[in-house]
């Protein structure tokens, strides 16, 4: 067992490794880089040369573009990187892990709290559509879960702004804070409940995005045990549809449950980018976005890094909860 | 699914005629099959069904079950498929009655009827009775039966083995888990323990050399003839009156199949239960049955002890069943196979449903389904040889 782990680990080293060349390569390659979107507006004005420009571009490192000029950019990243250092962001002024160690707590306090509301609703409405199959209720659910896919994220959230925040004035638009309300520093209660309001909208827009594809796996799985040979012994026992369902055909549906939601635990530190912009959540997902767009390099390197090992992390968790539920599974 | 997909028409294949449904025809199947579904399923759910109801009288009061005239249908997209379609014979108490046929001809469903396990809701019993006698002379109507009092003769006094022993446990408990759940259940009064001792000791009855090690296995770790036999534990634990085994021994290995027979033949004297063995191996019925019922399209056509349907078959489709089965005596071993196909079964003919395939047919087998004749007192076959027009051009045929 302890062999299969390692050997996946050394796997996903190399892929780590790989990814990360490929996005350095990339983001080198971005048409403006983040001196050219930092000096812009002084270029034009007549403020710099183009010599201050160039200077600037060889101080970041930016200068040489050529293809030998990257690999050796990105050798001397790797070498960082590996000593644990992820190099300093050009845009936010700090050590990389330390923007990141910030920024991900709100991010993570989103998706955790809006994961735990998909699970709830979302299990036991699946085992309920998949019992009344073909019932109105299966027929609401389906829907409700293709739309939650479908609709991009950027869309509920500004259909759930206009409605809630600006027509019923009920919940704040966007930020974390009330900019307009004054707090006494000590009134910790007060704040945090304000922040809490802020979050309503945000996890809504998560959960209901979340919460389809989590109701439809649930179903999906729930009707093929449901058709198998021994849920039919089991009701030949003469067990009740409750525990028919609840307790032989369920415990059977955990098995890809748990292996895929388990999976998901570690991606909830990563953000969610385009949600977290429109309410301007200061979460992680935000930060890099921002970065992305002003070519910050080491930021994305260190964002995407982290990205990739929270989803290695994510397999392997996945990995070991097969192996706890089902008892079939022996790892080799 | 490509454009041309949505174009094309659901298909049923027969023997003899292949019809596509037009949109208009599936939507009224749909619309039919709801508005039926509906109300069966409205009669089934109610509560506090008053006993009466569902009270009967046993025609003959030492039978265990009746079937009488028992219609199964299933309301499916592409119309209604009459899996068993007028089925009666009795289960007498302490006796093994053979149910054979063809695969797809209905002993499944037939036996899944008594249970109430039919798949609901497109599954329903349309017509007919099915009456169980307990072991206090009470009769029931299965088929007016309430949900929750049929929960009570499941697996108690009716227990069902099934064909796949390999699919047919839960994998992801313990035998022993398994096996104390139905103890637990019916059992009034028992505890972790009795129910653990009880499982061990039926584990022993079946002959099965470690009952401890297999109590704590899972299911994956047992072989198909180990699994077949905790079934059949499974099965016993409650001591029931009647056991239905749905082709216990098809799955298996040929020598696992002796063995399991035999127990089978053991376990039922030994708790004088019934049995009703579902199987298209005659081999099987020859070795167990003391009746044997013929079915073919969700009919019967033959039935009657085991002596006279071996000894003396009437219907054609029973002699030819006979002549497929390879004997040692015959040089030639070749399988013999009747020729063509079991009609569609959604557009049943109205004549014999075997008319095509039976190489005595007449003019009358193409008109009328054939009567049930009787030949002893167990013995009736449905064929138009032996009575009526079909007699007669059979003896002109003669002279
Ligand atoms: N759940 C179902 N839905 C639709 N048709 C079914 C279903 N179960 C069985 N049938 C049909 O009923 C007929 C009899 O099936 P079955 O009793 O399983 O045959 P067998 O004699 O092999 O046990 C078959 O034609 C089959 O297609
Ligand atoms: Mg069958």
């Amino acid at each position: 067992m302890w062999k299969y782990f390692l050997r996946r680990i050394a796997l996903s080293l190399l892929i780590l490794l790989g990814v990360s060349a490929l996005i350095y390569l990339l983001s080198m390659l971005m048409p403006a880089d983040y001196i050219d979107n930092q000096t812009y507006a002084a270029l034009q004005s007549g403020a710099m040369t183009k010599e201050d420009v160039q200077r600037l571009k060889e101080l970041y490192g930016l200068a040489d573009k050529s293809f030998k000029g990257i690999v050796k950019s990105y050798l001397s990243w790797l070498k960082s990187t590996m000593s644990g250092d992820l190099g300093f962001s050009f845009l936010y002024g700090k050590p990389v892990t330390k923007v990141l160690s910030e920024y991900i707590w709100i991010s993570f306090l989103i998706a955790f709290i809006s994961y735990i509301l998909q699970i709830i609703i979302g299990i036991p409405m699946g085992i309920k559509a998949s019992v009344n199959q073909y019932s109105a209720y299966d027929y609401i659910v389906s829907v409700f879960a293709m739309m939650g896919t479908a609709l991009p994220s950027f869309f509920l959230s500004a259909l759930l702004m206009n409605v809630f925040a600006i027509k019923l004035g009920i919940l704040p638009l966007q930020g974390l804070t009330t900019a307009t309300k004054l707090f006494p520093p000590d009134a910790h209660f007060q704040i945090l409940l304000d922040k809490a309001w802020h979050l309503v909208l945000p996890i809504s827009v998560l959960t209901l995005l979340g919460v389809g594809g989590t109701m439809k796996f649930t179903r999906t799985n729930m009707l093929e045990v449901l058709n198998s040979d021994y849920i039919r012994t089991a009701r030949a026992k003469g067990l009740s549809e409750h525990e028919v369902t609840y307790k032989h055909a369920f415990r059977n549906t955990m098995i890809p449950l748990v292996t895929s939601l388990s999976g998901m635990l570690p991606g909830l530190f990563g953000g969610a980018m385009i949600t977290e912009t429109v309410f301007a959540i200061p979460g992680i997902g935000y930060m890099a976005l921002r970065a992305t767009q002003q070519g910050d390099i080491p930021f994305i390197m260190g964002y995407n890094m982290f990205l990739s090992i929270l989803t290695v992390l994510g397999m392997l968790i996945s990995d070991i909860m097969y192996m706890v539920v089902d008892p079939r599974v022996k790892l080799s | 699914m490509g454009l041309i997909d949505i174009f094309k028409r659901k298909k049923i294949e027969g023997v003899d005629d292949t019809m596509y449904l037009t949109l208009r025809e599936e939507r009224r199947i749909s619309k039919e099959n709801n508005k039926i579904i509906r109300k069966f399923e409205r009669e089934k759910n109610r509560k506090n069904v008053p006993e009466e109801e569902y009270l009967t009288q046993m025609r003959d009061p030492s039978n265990v079950v009746e079937f009488e005239d028992l219609h199964t249908y299933f309301f499916t997209d592409v119309g209604t498929v009459k899996s068993v379609n007028g089925v009666s014979f009795d289960i007498p108490q302490g006796k093994i009655v053979g149910v054979v046929g063809e695969s797809g001809c209905g002993k499944s469903v037939t036996s899944l009827s008594l249970m109430q396990l039919v798949q609901a809701p497109q599954g329903q019993i349309v017509k007919g009775s099915i009456r169980y006698q307990d072991s206090n002379g009470k009769c029931y109507e299965i088929t007016k039966m309430p949900k929750d009092k049929m929960l009570k003769i499941r697996g108690k006094d009716i227990a069902m083995i099934f064909q796949e022993p390999m699919t047919s446990l839960n994998p992801v408990f313990k035998i022993g888990e398994q096996m104390d759940e139905v103890v637990l259940l019916h059992v009034e009064g028992s505890t972790p323990e009795s129910a653990k001792a009880r499982s061990i000791e039926m584990l022993k009855l079946v002959g099965i050399a470690m009952p401890e090690k297999v109590y704590n296995s899972y299911p994956h770790e047992l072989s198909g003839g180990m699994r077949q036999r905790v079934m059949i534990a499974m099965a016993l634990s409650c001591d029931p009156r009647l056991i239905i085994a749905d082709e216990p021994t098809t799955a298996l290995d040929v020598t696992i199949q002796a063995q399991i027979l035999e127990l089978l033949r053991d376990v039922k004297n030994r708790i004088n239960g019934s049995i009703m063995l579902i199987t298209h191996d005659l081999g099987v019925i020859a070795e167990m049955a003391d009746y044997v019922v013929v079915m073919y399209a969700g009919r019967i056509i033959e039935k009657g002890t085991v002596r006279e349907i071996f000894h003396d078959p009437k219907h054609p489709y029973t002699i030819g069943l006979m002549r497929s089965k390879p004997t040692g005596e015959t040089r030639d071993n070749r399988l013999y196979s009747i020729k063509g196909q079991v009609p569609n079964p959604i557009n049943m003919p109205d004549h014999c449903y075997f008319y095509n395939r039976c190489d005595k047919a007449m003019n009358v087998c193409s008109r009328d389904y054939p009567d049930m004749v009787d030949f002893s007192s167990t013995h009736c076959a449905a064929c138009h040889l032996y009575y009526g027009e079909g007699l007669q051009e059979q003896n002109k045929g003669k002279e």
